[in-house]
């Protein structure tokens, strides 16, 4: 999928006539930093992911700075709406926690996939429960509710919250697959936004609930898994499972401003410079590649 | 035919085309509105009906039944499409809210009436309209910050439930009820008061006797009114409630409401498929609650003109 998308960039690269210079196919993205720098125009409707949301506004920002002539419109309404959206034209860009080919109702075959960067994401629990690492097997029974009590996993005599994400969000999803091997999860409380789920965390004793990486503050306790600890360089090596793809979806293949501005986004100024500032993981970092059925391999 | 006087009488003059031009402008707001409120209905109505003819829901069983998770099948292959939760739960947090809130909207609007000097009356005025400026994202950030907290440690559980949902609420709904309600009292004939002072009866007997009884049926719209806003928040209850889709076991227990379950889903699912028509059925539902209270709104204040 990856190596697919890659060429199909490169092919639409060399052909599109606002790029100045030829591209080796392993770096597309020093070529694209120099395609931002010629007139390109038109107007970019993006909309989706919340996730991806603020890493697409600030580039967007800076886009347009360097375009004053592109109009760049960037909206949130979760993974869903921006593949709908996108699959019927509605807009230019629809963002995606997820892949395509997993939401139900969308066409992947329609949609050409730019994935942009990697979030990782952790188990996060509230300090009072004295737990920071645990096994996969009991973070799968935490959550399908087979362990209720936190001295069960080695933490204090302490009821378990569990607080999820929606069904159908891109957090859960990636986590449930990361994690869940098949089980349901136990039907429990559910919040959709990290500062909230970060925040009930902090103040709910016993609570467990997963968060992106740019969410975990000093105020909750982030778990190791099986040892693992979740950082951005166990994330490249697939050593921490539970990451995901930030895809920023065309239908077909993007028009010249689209073009660069997607350029724009796999350039290494955005990759180097925000995608590291906002607690993303540059997509060029990343030693392993996942398919649409999370399937990892080396890259 | 060149009598200028007949010519005059008989041609239409500046005014009455201004007349004409402001009754079609009025004609044409008034057009407008119904389209926008008529296609609103068509738009929700078709797009939640969609569950029952092409999904093929039991719409009994959508109401009745206890388990919700529209993406998943059950052993049947049937999509699970209870929303009895969500129902209980917005039923139980706005009726509780109103029951706080009357008391305390009566009392405050008695006050604001009956007692207080102009200075007092014209203070609480304006603390009422701040109350209903305040955005419900921040009620929300309160009732997370201080009301979960103190449910939690004063009643137990994990502190998100109806109970907190009803405590964020009553302070939303309280406004409402309380400034129709001084309206209502406002309303009352002064010869009411006065002729029931006259008689010899004290300040406390005229209230409850007469004021009270005469704005009974203004009391009770402002609470439905209040009803209406409750069952129709969503962001702060969000917030506190929990969201779990699973039948309140009490007070303390985590629950959901229709519209925070809308809220969480709407933009995770995709147009026509299940989920999202199942998420429409639950907005049909909170538009046939409001359409209700309205009707009952009138009826009440029918039967008000009779009295």
């Amino acid at each position: 999928m990856k190596n697919l998308t890659k060429i199909a960039t490169v092919i639409i690269a060399s052909t599109a006539l606002l790029v100045g210079c030829g591209n080796s196919n392993s770096n597309s993205s020093s070529s694209s930093s120099s395609a931002s720098s010629k007139t390109v125009s038109g107007k970019i409707t993006i909309v989706g992911s919340t996730a991806l949301q603020p890493l697409v506004e600030k580039a967007a920002e800076n886009f347009q700075a360097d375009n004053s002539k592109v109009n760049i419109t960037v909206q949130g309404g979760g993974s869903g709406t921006g593949l709908s959206q996108v699959q019927s034209g509605a807009v230019t860009i629809g963002n995606s926690d997820i892949f395509a080919e997993k939401q139900s109702g969308i066409k992947a075959e329609d949609l050409v996939d730019h994935q942009v960067a990697v979030v990782g994401m952790t188990p996060v629990v509230n300090k009072d429960a004295g737990v920071k690492n645990v096994t996969m097997s009991q973070l799968r029974d935490i959550f399908t509710g087979k362990v209720t009590n936190w001295n069960q996993v080695g933490g204090k005599d302490e009821k378990i919250v569990l607080i999820n994400r929606p069904s159908g969000s891109g957090t859960r999803a990636t986590f449930e697959s990361a994690v869940m091997n098949g089980q349901t999860a136990a039907k429990s409380q559910e919040q959709d936004s990290n500062g909230t789920v970060q925040k009930m965390i902090a103040q709910t004793p016993g609570s467990i609930s997963y968060l992106a990486f740019s969410y975990v503050k000093s105020d909750v306790q982030a778990l190791s898994i099986d040892g693992v600890a979740p950082t951005d360089a166990n994330v490249t090596t697939n050593k921490w499972k539970i990451w995901s793809y930030e895809h920023m979806y065309t239908k077909g293949k993007p028009d010249t401003a689209a073009k660069s501005f997607l350029d724009y986004m796999k350039s290494s100024k955005v990759q180097k410079g925000l995608v590291k500032d906002l607690g993303y993981i540059s997509i060029s970092n990343m030693k392993v590649q996942k398919d649409s059925d999370g399937k990892v391999t080396d890259k | 035919m060149d009598d200028p006087i007949k010519n005059k009488i008989q041609s239409t003059s500046k005014e009455t085309r201004q007349d004409i031009l402001g009754r079609f402008l009025t004609y044409l707001c008034i057009a407008f509105i119904m389209i926008v409120v008529l296609s609103i209905f068509v738009f929700v109505a078709s797009k939640g009906i969609a569950t029952f003819t092409v999904n093929k829901a039991n719409f009994w069983e959508f109401l009745t039944g206890k388990n919700w998770n529209p993406t998943a099948t059950d052993a049947s292959g049937k999509p699970m499409l209870g929303a009895l939760p969500m129902i209980t739960g917005s039923f139980g947090v706005t009726i509780l809210a109103v029951i706080f809130a009357t008391p305390f909207a009566i009392g405050t609007a008695l006050y604001m009436t009956e007692v207080a000097s102009k200075r007092g009356e014209k203070i609480l005025q304006s603390v009422v309209e701040l109350l209903v400026g305040i955005p419900s994202v921040v009620y929300g950030f309160i009732g997370l910050s201080v009301v979960v907290p103190l449910v939690r440690n004063h009643f137990g559980g994990s502190g998100y439930g109806i109970l907190s949902g009803s405590i964020v609420l009553f302070v939303m709904v309280l406004p409402t009820v309380t400034s129709m309600t001084v309206d209502s009292l406002r309303a009352v004939p002064r010869y009411y008061k006065e002729a029931s002072l006259a008689l010899g009866a004290t300040k406390w007997q005229t209230i409850y006797k007469v004021l009270l009884r005469s704005a009974t049926s203004g009391i009770l719209t402002a609470i439905i009114f209040g009803m209406a806003r409750a069952f129709g928040e969503a962001l702060a209850v969000q917030m506190v409630i929990g969201n779990a889709a699973l039948m309140p076991k009490g007070l303390l227990s985590s629950a959901s409401t229709l519209t925070s379950v809308l809220t969480m889903g709407i933009g995770n699912t995709v147009m026509g498929t299940v989920g999202n028509n199942a998420l429409w059925s639950l907005a049909l539902i909170l538009l046939l609650m409001s359409l209700i209270f309205n009707i009952v709104v009138r009826l009440i204040g029918r039967k008000g003109r009779l009295d």
